[in-house]
């Protein structure tokens, strides 16, 4: 046992790391007793419904609120005009995705509308019925305007500009070139595929949630919000709203599920927020499920076209990407809507050794539904594209897909390395993952049973995902380009007078288990049993200051401050068991919840003795001696800007060729996070990733017409995927800490997501290789399926 | 003015009088009239299951039923069904297998798959997966409620983790 090893953390007595203990705060939750915003009314209250633009662009020319105002228990009807006064508007655009432009967005639509669903007038009620009614009293005289529907045209010179000052409807750009691309190319085997990810949503069970609540004699605002990042919000909402920073509080209690829905400045919630302040009482909006369709931001919506050329030893010597995606008419505040571009560009490839790389990416501007980082931000279409031409590459030379990634990962001796783009590796572990699924899966039997039953008419796929994931960003992802969302992380932890610890930290629960994951870390750090640990987060003027929960960061950056600050309350406890015990405090250590001798584990006192005396006692104390039990440690990750990590999945399926329906048989995931703190809720997190994954492959899209009405905005129309049609779906992992950290833990919430389309798609592949098909469309419908195999005409 | 509807019903074993808007669903008037918050609003059209609750036993959509409907009937929540201990089986076996994640779905989940167990005690794991498609979790991939239903079978392969 050592104290001072580079991962010493994970050597200490009755560890709670890398134990499947059930969640500390999920009983309140079975028994339906959980706090969502929804469930919370506060005295006064008002509830805000939304007129939304029924057009996809369009002026507006006038807004008649009369009839609204006068409508029964509506209490203000408020125009974005009016509102401007009270909020100001914000452009999402970071500094270092160089060039990056955006438009001037308002609460409430101002001058036009710029896409079906923007909100144009606020009605407030007494309840939400109420308001509703009021919605429906307010008269929009509207002028129509020439909607930019397709990615594909709004670059041409005769499609309208959305927003004139910017001068064209391109966002941002990014080319960038490493090796010899054309030579590779001119040499090897090409292959040559356009990939199409149509846009889907988050669909989060719990719809978009704020109660913001305005105090005007003390200037201050109190928001309950179902959001991942309360710190970031409190800065948004003082920046607009013009008040002081101090005088925000977010609080983010129950939050029904996110995936990067709920990090993002809504406009809608911004009103909500303003309406407070202006009404000067508490305003609740809450989305409902139709409105969730036109206003959650989308995800994707992306064309990339692929070449890979290949030797005829498999070794892949040139890969080509270029990628164009539609963003709706502003760049999301804070974050931006060209990260997912710019990931596209680093991630495609990277798990490979081909050192002759040439990529371009456009972002561009259309009447949609605002697109923003979700769930594994680019890795999904990354992944897709890159295993996507690896397959079709395999095929073209007569090689085993297995085989192929062998000659091609990079080795696991290899690290630290750089990918062409620049990615720093610290460790990874492509090799052993892929040999791990291998065997997890019994490829060869599969392999064998897909040709047996292939003789039956029956045809079954296999579809192998290697990947990466960025975790644990630095300020490289964020604060570099000027945006104040906190790469680093806090955590204070306070003995009570009873003996008990209380962990307040930055980062946030959303149901991913981070309240539990920072309860084993505090208690195996200090040396306490994990039911004498209560964790506090999500409340902005508790926890210590934090980024809140994105790009799997909760577990490896907040845990890690867990680490230290357990440590040096440890050290504080100690010293004041020295004082009393009269023994050298480094003779000591704290086991269980008692201070022991550090020797033979000697019983000597319990930490409700030392809060008891530090606390009523300190008379029986030196005068020269002050006891201080609570301690604060931040942390950030300095050696590298992020903890990537890797892994490899499997999908296993059965294509009904006469009816294009596709039968999930199993699938498997081989994952290496670093340090695994919590098998289970690592397994549920590549778990439900893996579902989200296999949503976008094979079910979810937002259909648009070509004048940018989306056609299938309730839950009736909009498929996700349900309990009968999910696999069972095994996962089991590699270990390779991050030396960046005490801890070495690394993320783990996006790598289901990561690598699930990429194997379904390609499994589908598999399965009509024989019959001469072939799509690169997400998701992989049964409509799209039978065009692949020429049954009906292309959709 | 708001037609109004007065009614008499039982939620959770307590006797209720109220007068409700004609056009409250039942699922909004326990949430917004009597403050039993544990039935959630997911969709409102009938899809999603979080709204999940007992009329006369039965297992219904809370946003498809009128308050109205509930007149001189028998409402039970997952708050009434969890007090009385109907679900503790259940509840330690999602607790232990965690097959909640942010818990929005879990109340509606809880007492379809109680549902399922009543009706047939020793469910195969694609009976479970069919009796729940109408719950959406959009967390957990569905594979540990599966695991934490089936470990509660009769005589099936699971066990209490």
């Amino acid at each position: 046992m050592s104290d001072t090893g580079l991962h010493a953390i994970l050597d200490r007595p009755n560890s709670y790391i890398g134990r499947s203990v059930p969640r500390p705060n999920l009983r309140r939750l079975l028994q339906g007793r959980g706090r969502f915003v929804d469930d919370i009314r506060l005295p006064r209250m008002v509830h805000v419904a939304f007129v939304r633009s029924p057009y996809a662009h369009a002026r507006i020319d006038a807004i008649d609120t009369a009839a609204a105002k006068a409508s029964p228990a509506v209490v203000a009807v408020v125009t974005g005009a009016e509102l401007a006064a009270y909020c100001t508007p914000w452009v999402g655009v970071l500094s270092h995705l160089e060039g990056l432009k955006s438009a001037p967005q308002h609460a409430i639509a101002v001058e036009k509308a710029c896409w079906q669903g923007e909100a144009v007038a606020a009605v407030v009620a007494e309840s939400r019925a109420a308001a509703e009614d009021g919605v429906e009293r307010v008269s929009v005289q509207w002028q129509e305007l020439a909607p930019v529907a397709d990615m594909e045209r709004a670059l041409d010179a005769e499609t309208p500009v959305i927003h004139a000052d910017l001068g064209d409807n391109l966002a941002w750009q990014r080319r960038f070139e490493a090796g010899d691309v054309d030579a590779a190319f001119a040499a090897g085997t090409v292959v040559e595929e356009t990939f199409s990810f149509g846009r889907h949503t988050g669909v989060t069970l719990e719809p978009r949630a704020i109660l913001a609540s305005y105090e005007a004699a003390e200037e201050r605002l109190t928001v309950y919000h179902s959001n991942q990042a309360p710190h970031m919000m409190q800065n948004i909402f003082a920046t607009h709203l013009g008040l002081e920073e101090h005088n925000v509080q977010v609080i983010c209690g129950d939050v029904g599920g996110s995936f990067g829905i709920k990090v993002h400045a809504y406009a809608d919630e911004m009103a909500a927020a303003a309406l407070s302040v202006m009404l000067r009482r508490p305003v609740k909006f809450i989305a409902d499920r139709l409105e969730s369709f036109v206003t959650d931001i989308h995800a994707r919506d992306h064309r990339v076209q692929g070449r890979m050329a290949i030797a005829d030893d498999g070794r892949i010597t040139g890969l080509e990407i270029d990628d164009l995606t539609g963003i709706g008419p502003y760049s999301v505040y804070p974050r931006t809507s060209g990260i997912e571009a710019n990931q596209i560009v680093n991630l495609t490839g990277a798990q490979y050794t081909c050192e002759n790389y040439r990529a371009a990416t456009r972002v561009v501007f259309q009447n949609k539904v605002p697109m923003c980082q979700y769930r594994a931000v680019g890795h999904p279409i990354a992944t897709a594209v890159t295993e996507g031409l690896v397959d079709a590459a395999a095929a073209a030379i007569g090689m085993d897909p297995i085989e192929v990634r062998r000659r091609n990962l990079i080795a696991d001796d290899a690290y630290p390395c750089k990918a062409p783009t620049g990615l720093s590796f610290e460790r990874l572990s492509h090799q052993r993952a892929l040999a791990r699924l291998v065997e997890l899966m019994d490829y060869d039997g599969l392999r064998a049973e897909q040709e047996r039953r292939r003789g039956d008419g029956v045809y079954l796929g296999i579809g192998i995902a290697t990947f990466l994931e960025l975790t644990n960003p630095s300020a490289m992802f964020y604060g570099v380009g000027g945006a104040r969302i906190s790469a680093q992380e806090g955590c204070t932890l306070r003995l009570d007078a009873k003996g008990n610890v209380i962990c307040m930290a930055g980062v946030t629960e959303q149901g991913q288990g981070a309240e539990a994951v920072m309860a084993q870390v505090t208690a195996t750090a200090v040396g306490v049993t994990l039911d004498r640990v209560r964790v506090i987060t999500g409340d902005t003027d508790v926890t210590p200051y934090g980024g809140g929960t994105w790009a799997s960061r909760a577990a490896g950056i907040g845990g890690e401050a867990a680490v230290q600050a357990g440590k040096a309350l440890r050290a504080q406890i100690l010293e004041v068991a020295g004082i009393v015990l009269q023994a050298e405090p480094a003779s000591l250590d704290i086991r269980a919840g008692r201070v022991v001798d550090k020797a033979d584990g000697r019983d000597r006192v319990g930490l409700d003795e030392i809060a008891r005396i530090a606390y009523f006692r300190a008379d029986t104390l030196p005068k020269d001696f002050q006891s201080e039990l609570v301690a604060t440690r931040h942390y950030v990750p300095k050696q590298y800007p992020f903890a990537f990590t890797n892994g490899a999945q499997a999908s296993w399926l059965e294509v009904d060729i006469e009816t294009g329906f596709v039968t999930l048989l199993k699938h498997w995931a081989v994952e290496d996070c670093g340090t695994v703190i919590n098998p289970q809720l690592v397994d549920e997190q590549i778990r439900g990733g893996i579902v989200q994954g296999i949503g976008a492959a094979l079910f979810e899209h937002c259909l648009y017409d070509d004048q940018g009405q989306l056609l299938n905005g309730s839950m009736m129309d909009y498929l996700t995927p349900m309990a009968a049609e999910m696999p069972d779906i095994e996962v089991a992992h590699i270990e390779t800490p991050t030396d960046d950290s005490e801890l070495g833990a690394k993320g783990a919430g996006e790598a289901g997501t990561a690598g699930a389309p990429a194997a379904v798609v390609n499994a589908i592949n598999d399965a009509l290789r024989p019959l001469g098909a072939r799509l690169n469309a997400h998701p992989a419908t049964p409509e799209r399926i039978l065009a692949a195999l020429g049954t009906v005409a292309e959709g | 003015m708001e037609p109004m509807v007065d009614i008499q019903t039982m939620v959770n074993g307590t006797e209720v009088t109220a007068r409700v808007p004609a056009r409250q669903t039942l699922v909004d008037f326990l949430r917004y009239g009597l403050e039993l918050t544990g039935s959630h609003v997911g969709c409102e059209h009938g899809v999603c299951g979080a709204c999940t609750l007992r009329l006369d036993g039965d297992v219904v959509r809370g946003c498809l039923v009128l308050a109205a409907q509930a007149d001189g009937a028998r409402v039970e929540t997952i708050e009434g069904v969890s007090d009385a201990g109907e679900l503790a089986d259940l509840q330690a076996a999602f607790h232990a297998r965690n097959a909640l994640q942010c818990g929005f779905c879990t109340p509606g989940v809880l007492l379809t798959a109680q549902a399922l167990l009543e009706s047939n005690p020793a469910p195969s794991r694609a009976e479970i997966r069919a009796y729940l498609s109408g719950n959406y979790c959009r967390c957990t991939g569905y594979h540990a409620i599966v695991d934490a239903v089936e470990s509660l079978a009769v005589g099936g392969e699971g066990t209490v983790p």
